[in-house]
């Protein structure tokens, strides 16, 4: 499966990374060439693995509701880029009329 | 329009009401100063990990039994990638093709699944010129999703579905579902299709619903709007739409966003959740008896009718007041009219709940028994209530006390109906002369006379006697 | 004891240093010991970059639970090592802030991701310094380095303040002179830990006391795979001359075959690109790092992911982001995974017949030279030994065998999960020849 152009440009923008155009056909490229190493694994007979992945897996465990909040050693404000009011503030979203998810 | 049908899915995301949060310590309380519940792991801090809630399992699990569906030894959380301010990971941990519940039925509609997952932070959007302000308090708390068949054909329908559902998730004290703290969200997914026809129509998704009646509405009008567009030869376009109240219509989320590719895997942070038999068989023993079986007991053992029992079922402290009340008076009847009417009225305008009401179920009975064998009148009976509620007495001590007991002794029976004579001659007279139906006023004037202490029934044979 | 900053000039392996450091505790079974810490691991007192602008300047208000253990043991918590962007590389080349350089021969890269580390080893820094393990951050830049590099069983170790790569391969490893430093610095850092839900519930044993064991009681798996006829003969000479010396001293040599290995790489470079993608997607300029403002959220986002990302991190979340998304998850990653139970399962056969440990290189070639591998598939087969182990879970320990054409190289031991015993005790043994 060959990678594209457009392709490229639709994961950079799932991704929220900046692709320039110049540096596109160079990462096209680079990918491919490391997509096409993948394609052994088409070929691999994976009939013998259970499908289910999980079940021999150990479970996980779970923690008391309650315990001591996990502090932090300084204020948020010292490494935030941008605080006002206790809030972490961001630009504007255009879409404002979005609901909380 | 009635040569169309609305068919409608609910997902409803719930709150758990644990004390910290799902995958942190961090405390789950509502209201605090923004940021201020966070902490490297819901702060999304490089190198923290997430650690579960045991009690969020238990309350989930409790939610997906009360919904009668099947909850899975084994379950799998999975990330959901996707970028915004207030989901700190860039991922939300949640539920995808391993969930922890499926299966389930409610008020006549099926319940696909109930999954866990945590809930994102708060985005203010016009606090700050320009800005976008965030709140991560909420991220990292606890919720279920409870996704609904699209089984529900109108919007009473699916506002019976919603009043259902938090009611029952009250009866297994999961979660507080307050629509309007967000401990209860719904999100509706809508179609429309000729009557009679099987295949599914487009479904938009229609959200930012605030209140059961805005859900009622919202689905009204995306139908209207959606049959519209049908009957004119259009196609309905899979988009999500945003209920404005205040306006009282839909219309589309401004938002162009390519249409999500989430990205599912399962979630490496986190083995395998697996629960025993035995700790879901523990849960299911445990769950209190759920609004329709106590509903049909309360008719079938109480001989209570449907009005009686919707007002005493409604809430599980009241529910558990009267049972108790009924038990000690041996007579339900009594207690729930009494309860339906002088009790519900003064917790009203005393503003407390049953839990602290003042006057036991016991003394309450009390009461009621003295009451039906006769030796207080109805009147006084509500006067000694009162009197209990202040002063948290018996009702047999008080009754005593403020001679509140019917006078059933000829003697002082014959000095009130004296007393009445003396006062109303003329009244009397003609009473005497054979005037019958004035029997009732002077008994009326006896009971005034003696405060409503003296005995209706005696006052009448004495009269009808001829005293 | 204090750290030797000056053996560590002109190499650009140490990002930054604690000259207040000291011990926390005045006992421990490290007291006083200066231990140098992978740049991806979190402390109070020195900047958590991972060798990215990213996160340049970042101090973590929270520590890890494996520098809390060191500390607790009274070890000094000297100063923070160079490495590649986010782990990930092979060659710390990949490194925001330049490339670190092998004390052996500064012109040539110390090996990667954990370069740093093991350079602040192999020249004298520090006697000990935690690296970390993805697809063998640890091992090949201990080998390139000529330092014994270790990688517990995945799980063995917590993870709590490790900055996540892949999640499902990360762990903690640690570097050292010798064979019992290592063991004793693994003895402190494993263990439970409540704060990481992958950590194992299982107890750590005395690993010293495997220096006691005879090498007469292993039986010491050579894998066919593992020397491949393209193997540097060189390479393949030493290795040899170690498995013969085994076997003189007692040991058992069987040939056996992990049939999957030659799929170890591609499988290596799904899931871990993947599970990457995800795990960086934090970095959004919205609570910490670096933030470059744009013309709204979206440019927000987009300028300071592309600002802060280097090449290769940019290349690998674009190649983790395809692999999972819509259309693909089931040719990539979900079959990478399935393929990835064969290679597990390889390990368990070889180790249910009979097989102790497994013996193989750790590195097809010595260090090379700064800048000579440019082709990204080229540098990942630098992995190509020591990612099965990732893959599978299984612990491995990389122990000097010696050199090639003057430049140190590394003997390999594999051992079953939570084998970690046998592994040392196989290490101990390769160290006395």
């Amino acid at each position: 499966m060959a990678v594209t152009f457009d392709d490229v440009r639709h994961i950079a923008s799932l991704a929220r990374l900046s692709v320039s155009e110049e540096r596109l056909p160079a990462l096209v490229g680079e990918l491919n060439a490391i997509l096409a190493h993948m394609e052994a694994l088409q070929r691999v007979d994976v009939s013998g693995v259970p499908a289910d992945l999980a079940a021999g897996m150990t479970p996980m465990p779970l923690r008391a509701d309650g315990g001591e909040q996990l502090r932090l050693a300084w204020p948020r404000e010292e490494f935030a880029p941008d605080m006002r009011d206790g809030f972490y503030l961001v630009p504007r979203l255009a879409t404002h009329e979005d609901v909380d998810e | 329009m009635s040569d169309y049908e609305m068919v409608v899915g609910l997902e409803v995301h719930v709150q758990l009401k644990t004390r910290t949060k799902a995958f942190c310590n961090s405390p789950t309380t509502f209201g605090a100063e923004p940021n201020v519940n966070t902490c490297p792991i819901c702060l999304a801090l490089p190198g923290a990990l997430p650690v579960l809630n045991a009690h969020a399992v238990e309350l989930a699990v409790r939610a997906a039994l009360a919904l009668g569906c099947t909850v899975h030894g084994t379950s799998i959380f999975a990330r959901k990638n996707y970028f915004y301010p207030d989901l700190p990971k860039g991922y939300q941990i949640s539920q995808y093709d391993r969930p922890l519940a499926t299966g389930g039925r409610l008020a006549g509609v099926g319940i696909t699944r109930v999954h866990m997952e945590e809930d994102a932070g708060k985005s203010i959007h016009d606090r700050y010129t320009g800005a976008t302000a965030i709140d991560l308090n909420r991220a990292g708390v606890p919720l279920i999703e409870i996704v609904s068949e699209p089984d529900i054909r109108s919007a009473q329908e699916a506002r019976r579905y919603l009043q259902t559902l938090k009611q029952v998730l009250e009866y297994v004290d999961v979660s507080d579902v307050d629509m309007e703290k967000g401990s209860l969200r719904v999100d509706a997914n809508v179609s429309a299709r000729r009557t009679g026809e099987t295949k599914f129509g487009t479904k938009t998704e229609v959200k930012n619903m605030n209140t059961f009646s805005g859900v009622e509405k919202a689905l009204e009008a995306e139908f209207a709007r959606q049959v519209a567009v049908l009957e004119t030869g259009g196609r309905v376009v899979q988009q999500t739409m945003l209920w404005d109240g205040a306006k009282g219509e839909v219309r589309p989320a401004r938002s162009k966003e390519e249409s999500h590719d989430y990205r599912y895997f399962p979630e490496p942070d986190l083995p395998p959740l697996v629960l025993t038999d035995a700790y879901i068989d523990q849960i299911r023993r445990a769950l209190p008896e759920l609004p329709d079986a106590r509903r049909a007991r309360f008719r079938e053992q109480y001989g209570l009718g449907d009005q009686e029992i919707d007002e005493l079922v409604a809430d599980i402290p009241l529910a558990a007041y009267f049972e108790e009340t009924a038990k000690a008076s041996g007579n339900a009847k009594t207690a729930a009219n009494w309860m339906r009417g002088e009790l519900l009225a003064a917790l009203r305008a005393g503003g407390g709940d049953v839990q602290t009401f003042p006057v036991r179920p016991k003394a309450l009975a009390e009461l009621l028994g003295l009451v039906g064998e006769g030796a207080v009148s109805h009147t006084a009976a509500r006067t000694i209530f009162e009197k209990m509620i202040a002063t948290g007495e018996g009702a047999g001590r008080i009754a005593d006390r403020e001679g509140l007991r019917k006078v059933s002794d000829d003697a002082a029976l014959e000095q009130w109906i004296g007393e009445v004579r003396t006062e109303n001659p003329t009244e009397w007279a003609r009473f005497q002369a054979g005037e019958t139906k004035l029997q009732k006023v002077l008994v009326g004037l006896v009971m005034k006379k003696s405060k409503g202490k003296a005995d209706p029934q005696r006052v009448n044979q004495l009269l009808a006697g001829g005293v | 004891m204090k750290a030797d900053f000056a053996r560590a000039a002109g190499l650009n392996i140490i990002l930054a240093e604690d000259p207040e450091a000291r011990p926390s505790v005045d006992h421990g079974p490290l007291h006083d010991i200066p231990v140098a810490i992978k740049d991806n691991i979190a402390t109070l007192r020195m900047p958590t970059s991972c060798g990215s602008r990213i996160l340049e300047g970042y101090i973590s208000p929270y520590e890890a639970t494996v520098v809390s253990r060191l500390r607790a043991a009274g070890a000094v918590i000297a100063c923070k090592t160079n490495m590649d962007e986010f782990a990930m590389g092979s060659s710390t080349e990949h490194s925001a802030f330049g490339p670190a350089r092998n004390p052996v021969d500064p012109t040539r890269v110390p090996g990667g991701s954990s370069g740093g580390s093991a350079a602040a080893v192999a020249a004298g820094v520090v006697p000990i310094a935690l690296g970390s393990e993805t697809g063998g951050s640890v091992r090949q830049p201990a080998a390139f380095c000529g330092v014994v590099g270790v990688k517990p069983t995945y799980g063995r170790v917590s993870r709590f303040g490790l900055v996540a790569f892949a999640s499902s391969l990360d762990q903690v490893g640690v570097l050292a002179r010798t064979v019992d430093d290592s063991a004793l610095a693994m003895q402190i850092i494993a263990g439970r830990d409540p704060m990481d839900a992958t950590s194992a519930d299982i107890p750590v044993p005395e690993y010293r006391a495997a220096a006691a064991r005879p090498v007469s009681t292993l039986t010491i798996g050579r894998p066919r795979e593992y020397f491949p006829d393209a193997l540097d003969p060189a390479i393949r000479a030493r290795c040899d001359d170690v498995l013969a010396k085994l076997r003189d001293a007692g040991a058992t040599i069987r040939d056996v075959s992990l049939p999957h290995s030659g799929l170890a790489i591609p499988v290596y470079y799904i899931i871990a690109p993947a599970e990457a993608s995800s795990n960086l997607a934090r970095f959004d300029g919205v609570r910490y790092g670096l933030r470059v403002t744009g013309d709204g959220l979206t440019a927000m986002y987009e300028a300071t992911r592309s600002k802060g990302f280097g090449a290769e991190v940019t290349r690998r979340i674009l190649l983790g982001t395809y692999v999972l998304s819509a259309g693909y998850y089931d040719a990539y990653y979900k079959k990478a995974q399935q393929v990835r139970a064969l290679i597990t399962q390889d390990f368990h056969t070889v180790f249910n017949s009979g097989v102790d440990v497994l013996f193989t290189p750790t590195t097809p070639t010595p260090a090379f030279k700064i800048g000579a591998v440019s082709d990204p598939y080229e540098m990942y087969l630098n992995d190509i030994f020591t990612c099965t182990a990732n893959l599978a879970g299984n612990p491995a320990i990389s122990v000097p065998i010696g050199t090639v054409n003057g430049l140190p190289i590394g003997g390999q031991i594999i051992a079953p999960h939570f084998g970690e015993e046998a592994m040392f005790a196989a290490a101990y043994a390769v160290e006395r020849l």
